[in-house]
């Protein structure tokens, strides 16, 4: 068993046990983690005095989780979620860096705004980077000053909670971007197709008497998007994709050569239209829950690489919200503590040791295809996103790390400055666990069953689907900037 | 745990021995009554909130277990919600066939004491029910709570505009409260679909859905299918059939947003009969998969075969969503006129959810003729829901 850690980020840790997981492949070996940094990585390692000892006999060590796309709910929403326990929950879940999503109240649309919440989360339990608004309160009518923006560090821009509506505006904001290094992410709904539908058109809205909308809404502007990003040669990321259809034409846009890259979240990849049969509002998120031929090619698409990463969408409601009927309750779903659990139940564990996650109305079983890897699977959590929002980058490494960008992002080359992790950041993120790279990592214990209790979730609500459900796989430790900020599953602060 | 009847709608049961079966449950329903009238008279008639011992069908929340996440059958969609706990009355899916026609008969009994001088019964004495409409609908409270009255059930009335949910309360708040007052059943009427389901987490009450959204109108189904019924009854001089087999019913409108077209689909077709949706594709549902049904935009061309014409309301809010292109067009196409009344077959009949609009899916002159049944179903409203209210709060010996 481990000894609890001090506060203190400067005291050793040994990481002893485990194997270890990052892009380079998979070894055996201890780390030791001194001043925030990886220091040493060999087969066994004597602590030093003092130093805080982290088992992790029969565990993955990999560098740690990268969130995309979460909803801190600060400012404006503090009822439902603050940056700190958000970051707490991140943490829990193996998180070390999380993107806040800009649909705060104010949104994050003005240089103002991105201070507040980057300084709110100096303190906090993971790396707080900041997504910006594409236009000004995410009403689609005027653009925000991107480029200050961007001077501060903000990377990714997205209206999330919408779409961009107007077709011209879209293409100005990809025009004006293009020059700036930024990457613009798009939450695909096209809101006249959509037509207010509260849950996927089909055979289950159409039984349960609940507004659909079509995956239509979410594919035609994903269409018309890939076409602008032709039009304009500039990059795009699209969050949350959840339809065969939408997956298929992002497969199709990667052959074509475009810049792109997308995500899809936990709940889509493992719960189906089905599980609204309960009409519970904790099934209610958007995009909606799909068919199960959807929740198949969302998983066919992370295993052929159409799909970059898998980002939760926490969007944290307060109990009451979600005790309202169906169609009144807001959308959102927890997914920080339960995203790499579900995502490995669901891609990593066979039909065979599934367990009874099948029983439940909703889950779709885990399919007879392919069995993904450890490896690929953090990929899809870690290396991947972090390249994708600028977070892979040292800020505090030296020069010539800066000139290293990996390739394959979908980023221009990074803005100088602060190194782009608007101030309060670490960099970093995403590994390789190699001496010198700052000690941003995740000890995960594949083997470990776990029922998801949503009362005993650091998240200020409870609004998880999961609840109840049994999972594979948990996170044991998290590492964040040389701190064991979660130790044994349990947060230190 | 799926109902035979509804799964094999095409199984048909020998009238004789249903007969047989009707008349001896007709008997022990009115045993029943009188049985729980003196039970009533002493102030004991068992606690409302045990589950039958009957085996009485039932409502649970917890989900079924199904290997396959989306449904490709009728018996996915009828596996919702079934099990023995607390009884509810949410959806038609709750009953089966046999469940169903043990209403028709209860509702017999309860029609030959609306004979009586005075047509009320204590078998629910000491009860209370408590009406809670969050939606306006001033025919279908009172059709409940004449019903619970003649039952000598107390009746609460909670209606949304004299309620604290004008005031920003929150349904789960509305409901635990009137619930804190000690009830037995709360028959609730809500604008979002499946609230009545909600609701059933959160009261120790059984829940009766009195219209949720656009899902269903259980006991509408239920009255209708009495209806049709009872027609049969007077047209065979008399003799009670089985089921609806045999017959051929067409829901004729706004398919797509009707919570009476759910409810009957599920109940029609639970008791053997082919149920048809007449409607043009922008008011069908968007998807019919796993429903027990035909479907056409062509009503002219299945005038002749029916036996049921079943009209729904058209609502004008559906030319603003662009669904239709006018109340005239639809009327032009879908309305019962008198030149589609008289392609008819002599015997069918013709019915109506109510309140039903003249000139757009009736025309006036139809509504009148006696082969519309528009009042009848009002009346048997009040039977049904008398029906409904004592299988699920009565002693359970029927």
């Amino acid at each position: 068993m481990a000894r609890r850690t001090s506060e203190n980020p400067r005291e050793d840790l040994v990481i002893r046990g485990g194997t270890l997981v990052d892009e380079t492949g998979e070894r055996r070996a201890d780390v030791l983690v001194r001043e925030g940094r990886i220091h040493a990585v060999e087969a066994a390692i004597d602590a030093p005095s003092g130093a805080t000892v982290l088992d992790a006999g029969g565990c993955v060590v990999a560098p740690g989780l990268v969130d995309l796309h979460t909803h801190l709910r600060e400012p404006g929403g503090e009822v439902a979620e603050t940056v700190e326990s958000g970051s707490r929950a991140a943490a829990l879940g193996g998180y070390t860096a999380v993107l806040a999503m800009p649909n705060t109240e104010p949104a994050i649309d003005s240089a103002a705004v991105v201070r507040d919440v980057l300084a709110l989360g100096e303190t906090a339990l993971a790396e707080i980077a900041v997504a910006g608004a594409i236009t000004v309160g995410r009403r689609g009518e005027r653009l925000v000053p991107m480029a200050e923006l961007a001077a501060l560090g903000v990377r990714l821009f997205t209206d999330d909670g919408r779409g961009v509506q107007h077709s011209g505006l879209m293409r100005r904001a990809l025009e004006y971007a293009s020059g700036l290094g930024v990457v613009l992410a798009q939450h695909c709904e096209d809101e006249q197709l959509a037509a207010g539908g509260h849950m996927n058109e089909g055979a289950w809205s159409s039984r349960l008497g609940i507004a659909g909308q079509p995956a239509l809404a979410e594919e035609a502007m994903l269409a018309r998007d890939l076409a602008l990003v032709r039009l304009t040669g500039a990059p795009m990321h699209f969050l949350h994709l959840s339809t065969a259809g939408a997956i298929e034409l992002i497969r199709r846009a990667k052959a074509d050569g475009l810049p792109v890259t997308a995500e899809v979240t936990p709940h889509h990849l493992a719960l189906c239209d089905a599980a609204v049969a309960s009409f519970d509002p904790v099934y209610k998120v958007n995009p909606p829950l799909r068919t199960s031929v959807d929740v198949a090619a969302v998983r066919a698409g992370l295993l052929d690489g159409a799909v970059d990463t898998i980002a939760t969408d926490h969007a944290p409601h307060a109990p009451e919200r979600k005790d309202d009927p169906f169609d009144e309750a807001p959308s959102g779903m927890l997914g920080l503590e339960t995203a790499l659990a579900v995502a490995y139940s669901a891609l990593c564990v066979g039909p065979a040791e599934a367990g009874d996650e099948g029983a439940d109305r909703g889950w779709v079983p885990p399919g007879t295809g392919a069995v993904m890897s450890l490896r690929d699977l953090f990929g899809l959590f870690s290396w991947r996103p972090a390249r994708i929002a600028g977070l892979d980058q040292d800020a505090r490494s030296s020069g010539a790390a800066l000139g290293a960008r990996s390739s394959g992002a979908a980023l221009g080359a990074r803005n100088g400055g602060n190194g782009g992790n608007g101030g309060g950041g670490v960099g970093g993120q995403g590994g390789p666990i190699l001496p010198g790279r700052a000690a941003n990592l995740t000890v995960f214990d594949p083997a470990a069953e776990w029922v998801v209790d949503s009362s005993r979730q650091a998240s200020r609500s409870r609004n998880t689907p999961f609840a109840g459900r049994r999972l594979t796989g948990k996170v044991r430790h998290t590492v964040f900037a040389g701190e064991a900020v979660v130790v044994d599953g349990e947060a230190q602060r | 745990m799926i109902s035979p009847g509804v799964t094999t709608r095409t199984e048909t049961t020998p009238i004789d021995a249903a007969q047989a079966i009707d008349a001896g449950q007709a008997i022990d329903a009115a045993q029943a009554i009188d049985a729980a009238e003196a039970m009533g008279a002493s102030g004991a008639a068992g606690s409302a909130r045990e589950p039958a011992a009957t085996g009485a069908p039932a409502t649970t929340r917890e989900p079924v277990a199904t290997g396959e996440a989306t449904p490709a059958t009728e018996d996915e969609f009828l596996e919702v919600r079934r099990g023995p706990t607390v009884r509810h009355l949410l959806s038609i899916a709750d009953l089966d066939r046999e469940g169903i026609l043990e209403i028709m008969r209860l509702s017999d009994a309860f029609a030959e004491v609306a004979q009586r001088p005075i047509p009320k019964v204590p078998a629910l004495r000491g009860r209370t029910v408590a009406t809670v409409f969050m939606e306006p609908s001033t025919r279908t409270r009172l059709s409940f709570e004449t019903a619970a009255k003649r039952l000598s059930a107390d009746v609460m009335t909670f209606t949304a505009a004299t309620s604290a949910a004008v005031k920003g309360e929150s349904l789960r708040d509305t409901v635990e409260t009137i619930d804190a007052m000690g009830i037995d059943a709360m028959v609730i009427r809500h604008q979002a679909s499946g609230a009545p389901l909600r609701v059933t987490d959160w009261i120790g009450a059984s829940v009766i859905n009195a219209g949720d959204g656009t899902h269903e109108h259980p006991t509408q189904a239920l009255l209708d299918c009495y209806t049709i019924r009872e027609a049969l009854t007077e047209r065979r001089g008399g003799e009670v059939p089985a089921d609806l087999t045999g017959l051929r019913i067409a829901i004729v409108g706004d398919i797509k947003h009707s919570r009476v077209a759910r409810s009957n689909v599920l109940a029609f077709s639970a008791l053997g009969a082919e149920v048809m949706l007449v409607a043009p594709p922008t008011l069908m549902p968007a998807s019919l998969e796993g429903w027990p049904v035909t479907a056409t935009g062509d009503l002219d061309g299945t005038l002749g075969e029916l036996d049921v014409v079943y009209l729904l309301r058209i609502q004008s809010e559906r030319l603003g969503e662009v669904l239709l292109p006018s109340l005239d067009e639809y009327h032009w196409r879908y309305g019962l006129t008198k030149a589609r009344a008289a392609a008819l077959k002599p015997e069918a009949i013709v019915m109506h959810p109510g309140p039903m609009i003249r000139g757009v899916e009736i025309a006036p002159e139809v509504a009148d003729l006696p082969a519309t049944l528009v009042t009848r179903q009002v009346r048997n409203g009040v039977l049904v829901r008398m029906a409904v209210l004592f299988h699920l709060l009565g002693s359970g010996v029927v």
